[in-house]
C-alpha cells in the first residue's frame, strides 16, 4: 500500500473535509504527484468521494497527477513573462514534447509545470529546469534548450 | 400564509419558501435548468430569473426567498430578456446537431430556445472537441452536449451517494468528469441511470441496444422473445402522450407481437419466482441461523454499489438473481428446450424501466452453460422509440395477454414495480410458509408508498421479523453502515437503487416530475386491489414450473440457474 500517504494521514486523526487541500499538498510534496492509490486513502480517511478530491485537484494549477519527469521544466507564466512572450515558449515547449502542462511524456524523461512566478522578473521570460534557470528566451530559445536535454539523454542515457 | 405580488396580483407564500415555490403553487410557471425539486436550490444557470419590480433586479427565483411586500414580474421584457441570452450562451458552443441527437423533440433545452424565440446563433463560443464515453454497458456521455448544470453530479451525490462524477478543472476548462477522467465503466459509476433522468440535454443517455434487437427480428434463424418488467406497463403511455399511470399492458403486448416478437412474457412472472426462491431463502436464513439481515438483489445499481463501497455486506446479499435474468435463464434453458428450439436460437430482450439491467445482463456470472441469459435489454424509452419505428399505432391495437407459461403471474409480482412492493410480495409469501396460513389483510401499508426508509416488524407465529424497506442508494448508506457494523436489527431489508423503485427507474420517461411517479405508483397498487391472484405462491404457472423443471425452491436446478455471486470492486483502480 501507499505507507507515504498513510503516513501524512496518520498526523490528521478524524480530520474532515476542510483538510483536503492540505493534505493533498503534503502528499504532492512527498510523492510529487497525487497518484490514485493515494486519492483512494485521502478519500477514505476524510470521507470524501475520489471525484470531489480529484474535482478539487484539478481547479489548481500545483496538483499534478503523474509523477514527474527526469527533467522537470517549470514555465512562468507570470505577469511579465507573459508579457515578454510566455505564451509562446510554452507552446513551442508543449510541441517539441508532444505532451500538455501538467503532463509527463510517456517515456518519463520530461514533464512541464505552470507555474504563476518565478519571481525572476528581470530575466522574463522564464524556464526553469530541474532548478536550472534560462532567462530572456525565446521560443526558439526554449527549443534549443529543450532539444539540448533530450539530446544528453540520447547520448549519455541508457 | 404571508403574501407577495406577482405580475400585480397578490400571491400567498410560507416563511422560508422560495419565490420559486410561491409561484408554482400560484400557478405561474417559470422555465429551470439546473433545478431539482427536493434537493436545495443552487441558482446555478439562471434560466429562472424574474425582475423585482421595486429594484429593477433580476433575481434567481429558484434560490431567493420569498419577502413580504415583495413584488416580481415574471416575463417583463428585462426577464424574458435575460432568460434568452442565457440561452443563446448556453447554446454558443453546443454541437447543432438536434437532428441526430437522441433528445430531438424531447430535450429541455431545444425546448427552452424554442419557447424563448432562439432563431440564430447571435453568440458563437470556442468549441471544445471531446470523446464521447460509450465504455459502459448502460450508459453513454457526451461531454459535448454538457451545460455544465450539474444536475447529474447532484443526482448522483446527493440523492444516490455514489459520487461517480463531478466537476473537474476550471474556468473556461470546467467539465463534468469521474475522478481521474477515466472512463465511466472504469468509475464508481453505479448505472443507475438517475443522472440521465435528470439531464435536461442530450449529454446523458442510455446506450442503445435497438440495433441489436431490429437486427434480430429480421432474422430467420433466430426465434426473438421479450419480457416486460412490472414497471414498464403503467409508465410506456407518457411516451405516447397518454396520462401518467395509464396502464397499457394488454396493448404494449399486443404492440411487441405485431412487430415480431415470437413470445411476449411478463417479468411479473418471474418476480413471483424470486419471491418463491427468495422468501425461501430467507425462511433458511432465520430458522437457520444464516447471515442476517437478508438483503434483496433486483435491482442491478445496488449490487454494482454493494459490490463497489460495501463489500462487507455482500454475504448478506440474496444470492437469488433478479427477475430479469432468472426469466432469462427459464427462457433459455426450459422454455426454448419446450418448444424444440436450440436454446442458442432464442434471441431474449428484456424490457426494463432501467438502465442498470444492461450492466446486469453483460456480467460475467449470468452466463450459464455458455450463453447468457439476456442477449439485450431496452429501456421504456427505448421500447417508445422502436414501437415508433415500426410505425405502430397503439389505438388500433386490440389488448392480447401476455404468452404463456410465463405470462400468468400475480399482483405480489406486479407490485415489484414500487419501492417496498418486493417486501409486500415477500411477506405475504414468507407469512404462508412459516404460519401455514394466508395473511387475513394482504395489503402491508407500512411500505407503501415508501420514499427513502420505512419500516416493518411483523410477527409470525411467535417469529419476530423486523423489516425495512429502502429507495434510493443515498438513503441506503446509515442502514448499510449499521449492517457493516453488525449493529443492524433487521432481518430482512429490500434495497431499491431509484427513489421510489422501478417506476422511477434510471430508463423511464424523462424527467424528475414527482407527480408523475405518485400515478404510476397507484395505478400499480390499483392493479394489485383488482386482482384475484395476489399471491406469489398461489400462481399455477409458478407450481407447474416446479413440478416439470425446477423442483423445489432452493433446489439444485435453482442454484444454478437462479442463483448468482457477487465480486467485490475497489473504487479507483
Amino acid at each position: 500500500m501507499n505507507t507515504k500517504a498513510q503516513q501524512i494521514l496518520m498526523k490528521y486523526p478524524g480530520a474532515g473535509r476542510d483538510k483536503l487541500i492540505p493534505i493533498l499538498q503534503e502528499v504532492q510534496e512527498l510523492d510529487g504527484y497525487i497518484s490514485r492509490e493515494s486519492v483512494a486513502l485521502i478519500g477514505r480517511h476524510l470521507g470524501v468521494p475520489a471525484s470531489k478530491i480529484y474535482g478539487v485537484a484539478t481547479f489548481y494549477n500545483q496538483f499534478r497527477f503523474k509523477p514527474k519527469g527526469k527533467y522537470h521544466i517549470m514555465v512562468c507564466r507570470g505577469t511579465a513573462c507573459h508579457v515578454k512572450g510566455s505564451a509562446d515558449i510554452l507552446e513551442r515547449i508543449e510541441r517539441v514534447l508532444q505532451i500538455k502542462a501538467g503532463d509527463t511524456s510517456r517515456d518519463g524523461l520530461f514533464s512541464i509545470e505552470v507555474v504563476a512566478c518565478i519571481g525572476a522578473c528581470g530575466l522574463a521570460p522564464v524556464i526553469c529546469v530541474n532548478g536550472e534557470y534560462h532567462g530572456k528566451l525565446t521560443g526558439e530559445a526554449a527549443e534549443k534548450i529543450v532539444k539540448s536535454y533530450q539530446q544528453r539523454e540520447a547520448t549519455h542515457g541508457n | 400564509m404571508e403574501q407577495m405580488i406577482a405580475n400585480g396580483n397578490t400571491i400567498p407564500f410560507e416563511k422560508g419558501e422560495t419565490v420559486l415555490t410561491a409561484l408554482k403553487r400560484a400557478g405561474i410557471r417559470v422555465p429551470t435548468l439546473c433545478h431539482i425539486e427536493c434537493l436545495p436550490p443552487v441558482g446555478a444557470c439562471r434560466i429562472c430569473v424574474v425582475e423585482d419590480t421595486a429594484t429593477g433586479q433580476l433575481i434567481p427565483s429558484c434560490s431567493f426567498p420569498a419577502a413580504p411586500g415583495m413584488s416580481v414580474a415574471t416575463h417583463s421584457v428585462k426577464a424574458l430578456k435575460a432568460r434568452k441570452t442565457i440561452v443563446e450562451l448556453l447554446l454558443a458552443n453546443h454541437p447543432d446537431d438536434c437532428l441526430y441527437c437522441d433528445r430531438n423533440l424531447n430535450c429541455d433545452l431545444q425546448k427552452l430556445a424554442e419557447e424563448l424565440g432562439v432563431r440564430q446563433r447571435r453568440i458563437s463560443g470556442e468549441r471544445i472537441a471531446q470523446f464521447v464515453d460509450s465504455s459502459s454497458p448502460a450508459i453513454m456521455r457526451d461531454p459535448e452536449k454538457c451545460i455544465l448544470c450539474g444536475k447529474c453530479v447532484r443526482t448522483c451525490e446527493e440523492i444516490q451517494g455514489v459520487s461517480a462524477l463531478d466537476f473537474s478543472g476550471r474556468g473556461s476548462k470546467s467539465r463534468i468528469s469521474t475522478a481521474f477522467d477515466q472512463s465511466l465503466n472504469l468509475s464508481t459509476c453505479v448505472s443507475c441511470g438517475q443522472c440521465v433522468m435528470a439531464c435536461p440535454t442530450g449529454a446523458l443517455t442510455e446506450r442503445s441496444s435497438l440495433r441489436e434487437v431490429i437486427n434480430a427480428l429480421q432474422d430467420p434463424k433466430k426465434t426473438v422473445v421479450i419480457q416486460h418488467a412490472p414497471a414498464i406497463s403503467v409508465s410506456l403511455a407518457e411516451e405516447f402522450g397518454l396520462p401518467a399511470g395509464s396502464d397499457i399492458m394488454g396493448i404494449m403486448t399486443a404492440a411487441l407481437k405485431k412487430i415480431g416478437f415470437k413470445a411476449v412474457f411478463d417479468t411479473s412472472f418471474s418476480a413471483d419466482l424470486t419471491i418463491m426462491e427468495e422468501a425461501t431463502e430467507l425462511v433458511e436464513r432465520v430458522t437457520k441461523k444464516g447471515v442476517l439481515p437478508m438483503i434483496t438483489s433486483c435491482s442491478p445499481a445496488w449490487i454494482k454499489f454493494a459490490e463497489t463501497f460495501y463489500p462487507a455486506v455482500l454475504p448478506h446479499l440474496s444470492t437469488c438473481k433478479s427477475p430479469q435474468q432468472m426469466l432469462g435463464a427459464v427462457i433459455r434453458h426450459y422454455w426454448a428446450a419446450a418448444q424444440g428450439l436450440d436454446k442458442k436460437a432464442v434471441y431474449s430482450v428484456s424490457a426494463m424501466p432501467c438502465t442498470a439491467k444492461k450492466f446486469e445482463a453483460e456480467r460475467e456470472e449470468m452466463v450459464v452453460k455458455g450463453a447468457p441469459d439476456i442477449d439485450a435489454v431496452l429501456t421504456t424509452r427505448e421500447l417508445a422509440k422502436l414501437l415508433r419505428m415500426y410505425s405502430v399505432d397503439l389505438s388500433r391495437l386490440e389488448p392480447v395477454a401476455c404468452d404463456l407459461p410465463f405470462g400468468e403471474r400475480s399482483s405480489a409480482g406486479k407490485l415489484f414495480g414500487a419501492s417496498g412492493g418486493v417486501m409486500e410480495a415477500a411477506i405475504r409469501t414468507a407469512h404462508y410458509l412459516i404460519t401455514g396460513r394466508e395473511l387475513e389483510n394482504l395489503v402491508v401499508a407500512a411500505v407503501r408508498n415508501a420514499e427513502g426508509l420505512r419500516e416493518v416488524t411483523l410477527t409470525l407465529d411467535g417469529l419476530t421479523l423486523n423489516a425495512a424497506v429502502v429507495s434510493s442508494l443515498g438513503s441506503a448508506r446509515p442502514v448499510l453502515d449499521e449492517v457493516a457494523a453488525g449493529k443492524s436489527r433487521y432481518h430482512f431489508i429490500e434495497i431499491m437503487s431509484c427513489p421510489g423503485g422501478c417506476i422511477n427507474g434510471g430508463g423511464q420517461p424523462r424527467g424528475l416530475d414527482k407527480e408523475q411517479v405518485k400515478k404510476r405508483l397507484a395505478a400499480l397498487y390499483a392493479i394489485d386491489a383488482a386482482a384475484t391472484l395476489r399471491v406469489s405462491h398461489k400462481n399455477p404457472a409458478i407450481k407447474e414450473l416446479y413440478e416439470t423443471f425446477l423442483g423445489k425452491p432452493g433446489g439444485h436446478k435453482s442454484h444454478e440457474l437462479l442463483h448468482t455471486t457477487y465480486q467485490p470492486r475497489t473504487e479507483l483502480l
